[in-house]
């Protein structure tokens, strides 16, 4: 086994971010949309951490703080929004919302 | 004995994740919704791994407890019944495969150009929670603050947008 260094994180915050991107872009469920935005948030988090680990220096584990806090907040506006939409439309498919669509 | 668990979670962490995104057993929302709370559990021993000891209970605390029970609220809420199996849109694969590609092509270069390595000096650094919360009381106080408006404007927005009468 090899030591886990930096780039080992890297690869790790890498690869589930391209799992969350590839959610983002092929579910067309909204709330599954959502969980896989968070992946991708959380994808950034592992990459910031573990460069705050491995460059000595505590800015990066500040601006994770900052990032979970702002996830929560969206997090709860979108799913108000979503709320809203299902009231409206009774559907929570993207397939189902071309209002805007020419 | 902290390769192995580096190994055990980062491969724990990849799993559910894909889980959440590609379930061959069940397209419910909830399911997907538990299998990211044990994507981020995992992640919080990542985080415990990287000796940011507060981060990781921050991490569980709020993403796994608040975030996700926000989450599985509102799934149950909405009552989506079982969804029947919809063909994915090829157009949807192929722009995804081709971003991350794009993406995976960006991380190949910048880690193959920089200087790392195994003779890269890794500074040791104190990740317990007097150092951070003093540079965040000190350094960061003011987007400290500016967090807290935030996260009040989103509460009033919250309530706004589920008020049922929107006018």
């Amino acid at each position: 086994m090899m030591h886990a260094g930096l780039e080992h994180y890297l690869v790790v915050s890498f690869l589930l971010f391209s799992i969350g991107l590839i959610g983002v872009v092929a579910r067309r469920n909204l709330l599954v949309i959502y969980m896989s935005l968070e992946l991708m948030l959380n994808a950034a988090n592992l990459a910031l951490v573990a460069m705050s680990r491995f460059n000595g220096n505590l800015d990066g584990q500040v601006l994770v703080f900052f990032i979970i806090t702002v996830a929560a907040a969206e997090v709860a506006v979108g799913l108000a929004l979503i709320v809203a939409l299902f009231r409206k439309r009774q559907s929570a498919h993207v397939e189902d919302l071309t209002s805007l669509k020419l | 004995m902290q390769d192995f668990f580096f190994y055990l979670f980062s491969a724990l962490t990849l799993l559910c994740g894909t889980l959440v995104v590609a379930n061959p057993f069940s397209r419910n929302p909830v399911t997907s919704a538990m299998f990211l709370v044990l994507t981020i559990t995992s992640m919080a021993g990542l985080f415990v791994l990287l000796h940011a000891f507060f981060l990781a209970a921050v991490q569980i605390l709020v993403y796994a407890g608040a975030v996700m029970v926000l989450f599985l609220f509102v799934i149950m809420l909405l009552d989506i019944k079982e969804e029947q199996q919809r063909r994915i849109k090829a157009f949807g694969l192929v722009s995804g495969g081709a971003s991350v590609a794009a993406i995976a092509g960006v991380f190949i270069f910048s880690l193959s150009r920089s200087k790392m390595g195994p003779g890269a000096v890794v500074v040791e650094v104190d990740g317990a929670t007097r150092p951070l919360g003093r540079l965040l009381f000190n350094q960061y106080v003011l987007p400290f603050e500016l967090l807290s408006v935030l996260l009040l404007v989103a509460m009033v927005g919250v309530i706004l947008l589920s008020k049922r009468d929107l006018k």
